[in-house]
């Protein structure tokens, strides 16, 4: 930058004209951002220890109550539930079969619902459990599958049936294959958010159609539908349905575990980004600001 | 704000009150890049501002959210009155915009891209609007021809015809006279002063500082994401201009 | 709503304009169709009962897999010369736009089933060309161009568009394929409508549905 009298002659010529920022001004400007930057900026150290404080318990508790869950579960599932007669032990897939498939199909609803609320208030938070939504239900939809064809191979000899559940799920693994590369292609920012969001609405536009289409597919090829499915000559009460309960509540519980744990995660990646940048210009900021504003902002008409 | 100038250029009756843009607290980040960084901005009818900036500090991203283009993360604008997130077709009625690509379809003549443009903007007599362009702008003889054979300058002046095909209250140039030959050149400025002549509005940018303070009533520099100097043309001087460049926050 | 049909038409016209020049679009469906049937005519040995049963899965596979790279091209169109921009900044709403694309898209694929249909019917000896054909076709390739004209706005800013596309076309547009599918063998096998009613409910509901959630979404879509 110039310096010397010429520059001073300049700067009173232009007085009034100059808009350049003072000392007090965060650079992202007045929007949402700033002001949770401003809290986090400031009251860091405040923030620091609220934040030990509170969370660790909250989601000690959390973990515990999962892993209680879970433990139970297995105890049904492994020891106290008997032997089916037919199939033998392999039925007990059923207990982690079902329970798994019902959540892959809750994940879709999570991010629809994440979709449109990301659209309408912009809000990085409904992004972020969209997110959290497809990573889980992904993880949750394979386990689906494989379990199903660990089930049904030994008994009914097929690794796959045409049964309508096993054929939305496995569309719906897709379906969050394609949400989560998507969003690896693409750069981080707002587009990615809102493109993803579209993905995901339109994604669960499609799963009552495809689940009706299953349906129907299923009833025009009956010979190819046989497996978990098919005969239910295990009755679902007494032992077995409480088992499949708990199992339910259990894996339900789990997967929304590990979808707000994915989901704190990428709050803080996204925090600590948000930190960075703000740290890098509010430095170079002060840089600036020593040299040229001083002289400007407290001498209006006059010289430095 | 800045004191209130009344230009040094002769012009007609120019309406104080209505104001062509009005922009306040723009905010745009590119994922962790954050290219303007609540901006304020005010133009009023009948003026002609040029934007100034170094390279790469966002005057094309200012000028796609002024234009409709891109969504500001935050903040407000409005074009005559027409808030932008609101009536953008009413704003979209009041604006023409030149930008870095002419915006046309390769393999369609000019004629046809003037046509179809025409229609999606209603223009009505489209047919005598569409000659009074050609002869305005010189595009005779080429108005058969698909815009993809055409030269760089008379792909500006098809885009030039698009832009003005609607009769815009207000025009956005993004560094229209780049590459352009002299004919072009004088065309280009022909057309900016009948625009300003007829009392309407033009913002602008452009690297070539002399021509843009010459052309222009008032002059605005993009600095640090924010409008760094807003001050009447006959008052700044280039140097005045790339001194502000160098604000390193643009890093 | 005159001026909003004329609008759409507008559009369309265009985009038929540009075909006609460079005839990208149409030739590439019509070619990768038929490589894929041909590629099945060797790789499955074809006595007519097999021919019955596989064929219509192989001709809309082919169908689907075509259009996804014609609808590819419709937006790399408007890529080249940022004509999308210009498109922007006209005061059309944006849920024309998308149907002006959805309608050019639908008259390509359209025009391609006309070219596929006849050739797959003389290689796989079945005999699909009747009437209650065409009607599955329109409402396939309509289902298609709403779905495909939607993804392909989204991925057209994504490195590996080609990738993209189709990854995200398949899954969502697998209903509307059982169903043409469905309907398809039905009709070879020499029944009428009413065998295959609800799998056509199917698809006009898919239709009906994605249409309108995409021309809404749409917006969201343009907007940069």
């Amino acid at each position: 930058m110039p310096c010397g009298a010429s520059q001073t002659g300049r700067l009173t010529r232009l007085g009034g004209y100059l808009k350049l920022a003072n000392s007090h001004d965060f650079t992202m400007g007045r929007g949402r951002a700033r002001d949770r930057l401003h809290i986090l900026f400031t009251d860091a150290r405040a923030e620091q220890k609220h934040a030990m404080a509170a969370l660790p318990k909250i989601r000690l508790i959390w973990l515990g109550f999962t892993a209680a869950l879970m433990a139970l579960t297995l105890w049904m599932v492994f020891l106290w539930v008997p032997t089916e007669i037919n199939q033998g032990n392999i039925q007990r897939a059923l207990y982690f079969h079902v329970p798994v498939a019902w959540t892959a199909m809750v994940a879709i609803v999570l991010i629809a619902v994440a979709s449109v609320a990301y659209l309408k208030t912009r809000d990085e938070k409904w992004d972020r459990l969209a997110v959290a939504g497809a990573e889980t239900g992904v993880i949750f939809a394979a386990l689906m599958l494989i379990t199903g064809m660990v089930w049904a191979k030994p008994v009914w000899g097929v690794w796959w049936t045409g049964e309508a559940k096993l054929t939305t799920t496995l569309i719906l693994f897709f379906i969050y294959v394609a949400y989560l590369m998507f969003r690896a292609y693409f750069p981080p920012g707002e587009q990615r958010r809102r493109l993803a969001a579209i993905i995901g609405l339109i994604g669960a536009i499609d799963t009552p159609i495809i689940y009706y289409g299953a349906q129907l597919w299923e009833r025009a090829h009956p010979s190819a539908v046989v497996g978990p499915y098919s005969n239910n000559d295990s009755s679902v009460d007494g032992p077995v349905g409480l088992t499949l309960l708990v199992a339910t509540i259990a894996f339900s519980v789990l997967f929304v575990y590990v979808a707000s744990e994915r989901y704190r995660l990428r709050k803080q990646e996204d925090e600590v980004m948000a930190l960075r940048r703000a740290i890098s210009l509010q430095a170079l900021r002060v840089a600036t600001t020593s040299d040229s504003t001083e002289s400007i902002s407290s001498a209006p008409a006059g010289g430095a | 704000m800045t004191t209130s100038i009344q230009g040094a250029s002769p012009m007609g009756t120019k309406n104080s009150v209505a104001l062509a843009v009005q922009a306040t607290g723009l905010e745009k980040s590119f994922g962790n890049a954050a290219v303007l960084r609540g901006l304020d901005m005010t133009v009023r009818d009948g003026e002609a501002v040029v934007i100034f900036g170094a390279n790469g500090v966002g005057k094309s991203t200012l000028l796609r959210v002024l234009t409709t283009l891109t969504r500001p993360d935050y903040g407000s604008i409005s074009i005559y009155g027409r808030d932008l997130s609101k009536q953008a077709e009413y704003a979209r009625l009041s604006l023409g915009a030149v930008l870095h690509s002419p915006m046309l379809y390769g393999d369609m003549t000019i004629r046809e891209n003037l046509n179809f443009f025409g229609k999606m903007f209603r223009v009505r007599d489209l047919p005598g609007r569409i000659e009074e362009m050609t002869d305005r702008l010189g595009l005779g003889p080429r108005m058969e021809q698909r815009t993809r054979e055409l030269s760089h300058g008379y792909q500006k002046r098809a885009a030039l015809a698009r832009a003005m095909l609607h009769r815009p209250r207000i025009l956005f140039l993004d560094e229209a006279e780049t590459g352009l030959d002299e004919p072009a050149r004088k065309v280009l400025d022909g057309v900016i002063s009948e625009h300003r002549a007829a009392g309407h509005a033009v913002v602008m940018t452009t690297h070539s500082i002399e021509r843009g303070i010459a052309e222009s009533d008032r002059v605005f520099v993009l600095a640090g994401g924010r409008i760094a100097l807003d001050a009447p043309s006959s008052h700044v001087t280039p140097n005045d201009v790339t001194g502000l460049y160098s604000d390193p926050s643009d890093a | 709503m005159g001026a909003s049909l004329a609008t759409v038409w507008t559009l369309a016209r265009k985009d038929l304009l540009l075909e006609l020049r460079s005839k990208d679009i149409v030739l590439a469906i019509v070619v990768f169709a038929l490589l894929v049937i041909a590629i099945f005519t060797f790789a499955i040995e074809l006595t007519p009962s097999r021919a019955r049963d596989v064929g219509p899965g192989v001709l809309w596979a082919a169908v689907a897999f075509a259009g996804v790279l014609g609808l590819n091209r419709s937006f790399a169109v408007e890529a080249e010369g940022d004509t999308l921009d210009g498109l922007m900044l006209t005061p059309v709403s944006r849920e024309l736009i998308f149907f002006g694309k959805v309608l050019g898209n639908f008259i390509f694929i359209t025009i391609a089933q006309v070219v596929i249909f006849p050739v797959f019917e003389a290689l796989f000896n079945i005999s699909v060309l009747q009437v209650e054909t065409i009607v599955i076709a329109l409402l396939a390739s309509l289902g298609f161009a709403a779905v495909g004209t939607a993804f392909a706005a989204v991925s057209v800013r994504v490195r590996s568009r080609e990738i993209m596309l189709p990854l995200l076309f398949l899954p969502t547009s697998v209903p509307l394929i059982m169903a043409a599918v469905e309907s398809t063998s039905a009709v070879v096998d020499g029944g009428s409508w009413g065998d295959f009613s609800e799998w056509l409910q199917l698809a006009i509901a898919f239709d009906v549905i994605f249409m309108i959630a995409s021309a809404v979404l749409f917006q969201f879509v343009l907007e940069e």
